[in-house]
């Protein structure tokens, strides 16, 4: 007698989806906006973060997850914005997973933000296969990573809704090469919007505060 | 480096499946790996052994069929597979696309039954 195939279908992530679905909706029915922030590490994640914060503040409620390996240090540099904030330390784990993002907001009345940012690990691998549940998924990469970054590592690029090429501040001093980073990033997301910020100076800061209200206006507006 | 924990998934979701079928022994279980997936085969075949250890899927192999990418062509009102990873356009008439139809799947797709499990049942 042979082995007998038996078909079976199951998505080896249907745990990660499910829980990833149940924020979502937690989510749009308490009325927040999730965005999450995905990039190498040291692109620039938590300092555009930390500024992002301090100018919602001014008009919306914000608060912020952040996932690291160990260390609370980024926990500690985005309180300065004065916004709720939570770290989660994820041990030997490379990425955020929906059941973590989860476990974080357990105490957290919804309700009461406008606005929730998840950063990510820094790891542009991972990541990709976790949906979160966030509305909007952001992928950064600075001037200094050179303009191949999203050749480099199609995929994480792919599953993003915007890109941010952060540090604009230091574009001349490594000879950034603008038009070709930005025809990289569409080459792998045909048709996805790119700022260019750097949270340092300010440059672009506005464009990118305006961005993130024109979405959250028309996620409002479609579940209204 | 997450193929171990994707690796501990599949066994996780293999060992339900298995259960079900009231299977007590799994020669292989059959993958579908999108190129899109984030998962590297080769570390995802490392890994795979290590989280059958101690499970009903001890010994078992995993077969992975992989699946290259592939976008819808608004142009071509066609399904096309990507020129390359690096490059989300159709291949004929040259359009970008970032409507992806192909390419994300992690799923088991099959369970291969022990002999003397088929033997009891066939």
């Amino acid at each position: 007698m042979q082995p007998r195939l038996v078909e079976v279908r199951r998505n080896v992530l249907k745990q990660n989806d499910v829980l990833a679905a149940e924020l979502r909706r937690l989510f749009t029915d308490a009325g927040v906006f999730a965005t999450s922030l995905v990039s190498s590490p040291g692109t620039g994640k938590t300092e555009l973060l930390e500024k992002t914060l301090a100018r919602l503040m001014a008009t919306s409620r914000v608060a912020a997850l952040v996932g690291d390996l160990a260390t609370a240090n980024d926990a500690a540099r985005l309180e300065r914005s004065g916004a709720p904030v939570r770290q989660i330390i994820t041990g030997t784990i490379c990425h955020l997973e929906a059941q973590m993002v989860g476990d974080a907001l357990v105490d957290w009345e919804l309700a009461e933000l406008d606005h929730l940012f998840i950063e990510n690990v820094g790891n542009l691998v991972c990541p990709s296969s976790y949906d979160l549940g966030e509305t909007l998924r952001v992928v950064l990469m600075s001037v200094t990573e050179g303009e191949d970054k999203p050749l480099k590592y199609p995929t994480i690029f792919n599953t993003a809704d915007v890109a941010v090429i952060t540090k604009m501040d230091l574009a001349d001093a490594v000879e950034f090469d603008r038009d070709t980073a930005r025809a990289n990033i569409q080459a792998v997301r045909p048709g996805i919007e790119i700022l260019e910020v750097s949270a340092k100076t300010g440059h672009g800061m506005e464009d990118w505060i305006r961005y993130l209200n024109s979405q959250t206006t028309a996620a409002a507006v479609a579940a209204a | 480096m997450h193929e171990l924990s994707i690796a501990m998934g599949i066994v996780d979701g293999a060992s339900e499946e298995a259960a079900r079928l009231g299977a007590a022994r799994i020669e292989s279980v059959h993958l579908r790996l999108g190129q899109l997936s984030g998962v590297v085969k080769e570390a995802l075949l490392f890994s795979y052994s290590l989280a059958a250890a101690d499970t009903v899927l001890e010994g078992s192999r995993l077969e992975i069929e992989e699946i290259p990418a592939a976008i819808f062509c608004d142009s071509c009102k066609a399904e096309r597979e990507l020129p390359s990873i690096q490059n989300f356009s159709c291949f004929v008439c040259g359009q970008p696309s970032a409507n992806v139809v192909r390419g994300r799947e992690l799923t088991i797709v099959g369970l291969e039954l022990g002999s003397e499990y088929a033997a009891a049942v066939g």
